[in-house]
């Protein structure tokens, strides 16, 4: 073995060895687009980081904000909804209630104090695996700048 | 509560890069869990009898499957357990494969995840009950949209099982592209004799209503029970009272309308009728072009009719009708490659595409089937025929292979020297896709026995040299540039969907991809279903395809409308939402946001404030099961969480985020 690669070798030990910190993300997903392009994201194996825990509900309609709010009240360092694209609803107009919604939500997290950018809401669609992943790649680094959420007890 | 949790290798799909054994290790401790395996297939015949017999002998009430995503084997194992005496409704699916070992490397944190994501499905479906479903009735009628080859076929194979079919087509005339071809290749079957027989079948039986010259609007409803509205538009000709004599065709004093069906190389009136075999054969009444419509003074047309079938004060109609299932079969379009420009399409006459040519080479296209080019009418001595105009092309918006070009190139240059024995013929090549039956032996005949003259690569630039063009491009297998001289070029442009495609996807729920292709259910296992129960595609609408996989396509789609029509009721979605009375405060929201109206307001009795003697009445929300289609809006309006979306209940979803927040914050 070269001298070079020794060395190469031992500064990736050192990165590797203080643990570094990666957020937590919870995603509440559209079961007809964003899961599926979630999924698609998988069957073209897209790699994206181990940040992200994905709950499935039929439609983003389905998001009561409620879930959202729990989210952050219980430590994740991220939230994120994410729904078919304007007029692809499988439900026909599910994803423009949730708009609405999320709109709303926006403004209450902000009222809380908790940082608008640790939520997330985006269109994806089912044929869309890499914009899904490139969604998780961006979001992650995002909250990796803003570091741990420790807003609510 | 007996949980128990299977847990799935998939062959090494999921073992690769996730510790399964840890995985089925960890679910043994998770509350209510008492049984925890894993196993190489999950979904198959032992795995899924290893799930039946567990069931029993560990007298499960719940189960909770890890392995691929929930879409693609949820139904399996709600067969499995219903099988095994459980509710279907008791499993739970956590997503291993899709969401997690593919995208992830074999790290302690890929396997981590898979555990969590394990205890979501088991906190969810610890919240689960039983759900039921009903008996819903269907109507056994069949919507076929597009006449095309591959709606001819679906709509003949689902009439000939017995059920009635409606084939809504744009044009005036069914035929689609395929009626433009002059022969097909491979076996060089000449395309209007093996087509119109169909067409005049079509016409013929007792089951098939033909719409032409109609289009879909609007659908509602759902598997077995959609409601499609339908505009008629106007033709000016009682369908009626036309004989189909011609009379009109041949008086009108329009005379100069390209013709779409010869793709702009020929004329037609301002009646017409797009060519001479059209189904059905009554003319129609273009008003962007007959005189009548545009100011002038004329009506000859209403004035030979010897049947006085000619109207010329008939508007659109829109009529609402019932089906049972739809069948999608719009086809494409092709490239408009006039935006290539060093092609001068559009620029040089005798640059023209390959439709074009087709019409020039059939013997009832604008040429009578003479080959002669579209400037001064001379017979061409050599013709250039370029592949992948548009198609393996990024920059154009085509990344993907238009899949039948190599194959009418050949067939092209084969029938032009057949004709003209003394043609020379250059192709124009990428490479040579020709994988299908008898494909490959047929380009090789081409080259082989009819002299073609195949060059690998692209053309860079074609341009005008006194009468001839000149066609530079590089020979990427001699690795320099050539140079061929030629009296005509044909380019194979690239298939592209319709252009309203997109609009039609909104009508029927169908997604599409980046291309707005119409997007199969499964990519591998469900290539006719879509997204939407009861839609099947059909044909190139999906994907470029060659007429054999079409009509395949087609009558797989038609088995499928068959295949639900042969049963009298189908099963209820039983995810849908519902009403929890005594708590429902009646403040209507769930009626305002409701996607579907599926929601009323309805008087019932209080029971909470009505004694023996006093009965007070309360208003409260109703769902309309049959109309529901369990998107949950209302659940998240509800303010007094009495709106409950059966299967995805608020209980079940915080259950999965607390499950879930208490293994970060333990790893914190």
């Amino acid at each position: 073995m070269s001298e070079e690669t020794t060395v190469l070798a031992e500064e990736k030990d050192q990165s590797a060895e203080p643990q570094k910190w990666q957020p937590s993300i919870l995603a509440i997903l559209c079961n007809w687009c964003s899961y599926a392009g979630a999924d698609l994201a998988g069957s073209a194996r897209m790699q994206y980081p181990e940040t992200v825990r994905i709950v499935r509900v039929p439609c983003s309609g389905r998001t009561d904000p409620m879930f959202v709010l729990k989210g952050f009240q219980r430590g994740f360092d991220g939230v994120m909804v994410l729904g078919c694209h304007p007029g692809d609803c499988h439900y026909a107009k599910g994803n423009y209630y949730a708009r609405r919604r999320i709109a709303l939500t926006q403004d209450l997290l902000k009222s809380l104090g908790i940082a608008p950018e640790r939520f997330h809401f985006e269109w994806v669609s089912a044929s869309e695996g890499n914009r899904f992943a490139a969604l998780i790649n961006e979001f992650t680094h995002k909250l990796e700048e803003l570091g741990p959420f420790d807003g609510v007890a | 509560m007996r949980i128990g949790v299977f847990v799935c290798w998939c062959g090494s799909n999921i073992a690769k890069t996730v510790d399964v054994e840890a995985v089925a290790e960890a679910a043994r401790s998770f509350p209510g869990v008492v049984y925890a395996t894993d196993y190489k297939y999950m979904c198959s015949e032992p795995g899924q009898n290893m799930v039946a017999e567990a069931i029993k002998e560990h007298n499960l009430d719940r189960v909770v499957i890890a392995s691929c995503s929930p879409r693609l084997h949820e139904p399996t194992f709600q067969r499995c357990i219903g099988a095994a005496g459980l509710n279907p409704y008791m499993v739970e699916m956590a997503n291993i494969r899709e969401q997690c070992a593919w995208v992830h490397e074999r790290t302690p944190e890929t396997t981590e995840k898979a555990i969590e994501l394990t205890r979501m499905a088991v906190a969810k479906v610890a919240k689960n009950v039983p759900l039921f479903q009903n008996d819903i009735g269907i109507t056994k009628r069949a919507l076929v949209i597009g006449g095309g080859v591959a709606g001819i076929q679906a709509a003949l194979d689902i009439a000939d099982a017995g059920h009635p079919v409606v084939l809504v087509e744009r044009t005036p005339s069914i035929g689609g592209r395929m009626a433009q071809y002059d022969k097909t290749f491979p076996t060089l079957d000449c395309a209007a004799c093996i087509l119109t027989p169909k067409m005049v079948d079509c016409a013929s039986h007792p089951l098939i209503d033909i719409w032409a010259y109609s289009e879909v609007e609007e659908v509602n409803g759902f598997v077995g029970n959609f409601d499609v509205k339908i505009r008629k538009k106007a033709t000016c000709v009682d369908p009626k009272l036309c004989t189909g004599c011609g009379l009109c065709l041949e008086k009108c004093i329009v005379k100069n309308v390209p013709s779409e069906f010869d793709e702009g190389m020929g004329l037609r009136r301002a009646i017409y009728r797009p060519f001479p075999q059209a189904v059905p054969n009554k003319p129609v009444i273009d008003r962007e072009h007959c005189r009548i419509f545009n100011g002038g003074k004329c009506g000859v047309c209403q004035k030979v009719c010897p049947t006085g079938a000619i109207n010329y004060e008939t508007v659109d109609e829109v009529v609402e009708e019932k089906f049972g299932a739809i069948v999608v079969a719009t086809g494409f379009e092709l490239w408009d490659h006039s935006a290539m420009g060093n092609y001068g399409y559009g620029k040089y006459p005798d640059v023209i595409s390959a439709i074009q040519f087709e019409r020039i080479m059939n013997a009832s296209g604008p040429t009578d089937g003479h080959i002669t080019r579209p400037s001064d009418g001379k017979v061409p001595k050599s013709i250039a025929f370029i592949s992948c105009v548009g198609s393996r092309d990024e920059e154009h918006g085509h990344a993907y292979c238009s899949k039948v070009c190599c194959m009418y190139n050949a067939k092209q240059a084969l029938l032009v020297k057949d004709k003209l024995h003394d043609v020379e013929t250059h192709v124009f090549y990428m490479d040579i896709r020709a994988n299908g039956k008898g494909y490959e032996e047929f380009v090789k005949r081409t080259i082989e026995e009819y002299g073609a003259n195949y060059i690998r690569g692209r053309v860079s630039k074609i341009y005008p040299d006194g009468d001839q063009l000149v066609v530079k491009g590089a020979d990427t297998l001699l690795g320099r540039q050539v140079e061929v001289r030629v009296d005509l070029v044909v380019l194979a442009t690239a298939m592209q969907p319709q252009r309203d495609a997109k609009d039609l996807a909104r009508k029927l729920g169908i997604s599409t991809d980046e291309y707005n292709w119409f997007s199969e259910a499964h990519p591998k296992l469900k290539p006719v279903e879509v997204l939407t129960d009861g839609v099947y595609l059909a044909g190139a609408c999906q994907y470029p395809k060659d007429i054999p996989d079409t009509v395949a396509q087609a009558s797989g789609a038609a088995s499928k409308a068959i295949g639900l029509f042969s049963k009298d009721h189908i099963k209820s979605e039983p995810m849908i939402a519902s009403i929890y009375e005594d708590t429902c405060i009646g403040c209507g929201l769930c009626v305002d946001v409701c996607p579907f109206t599926a929601i009323e307001l309805v008087e019932v009795v209080d029971k909470e404030r009505s004694t023996r003697d006093n009965q007070v009445m309360k208003t409260v929300a109703r769902v309309n099961e049959g109309i529901c289609k369990g998107c949950g809006t209302c659940s998240a309006a509800c303010r007094s969480l009495s709106a409950r979306l059966r299967g995805f209940e608020g209980s079940g979803i915080l259950a999965q985020i607390d499950a879930l927040a208490d293994m970060v914050k333990a790893k914190k």
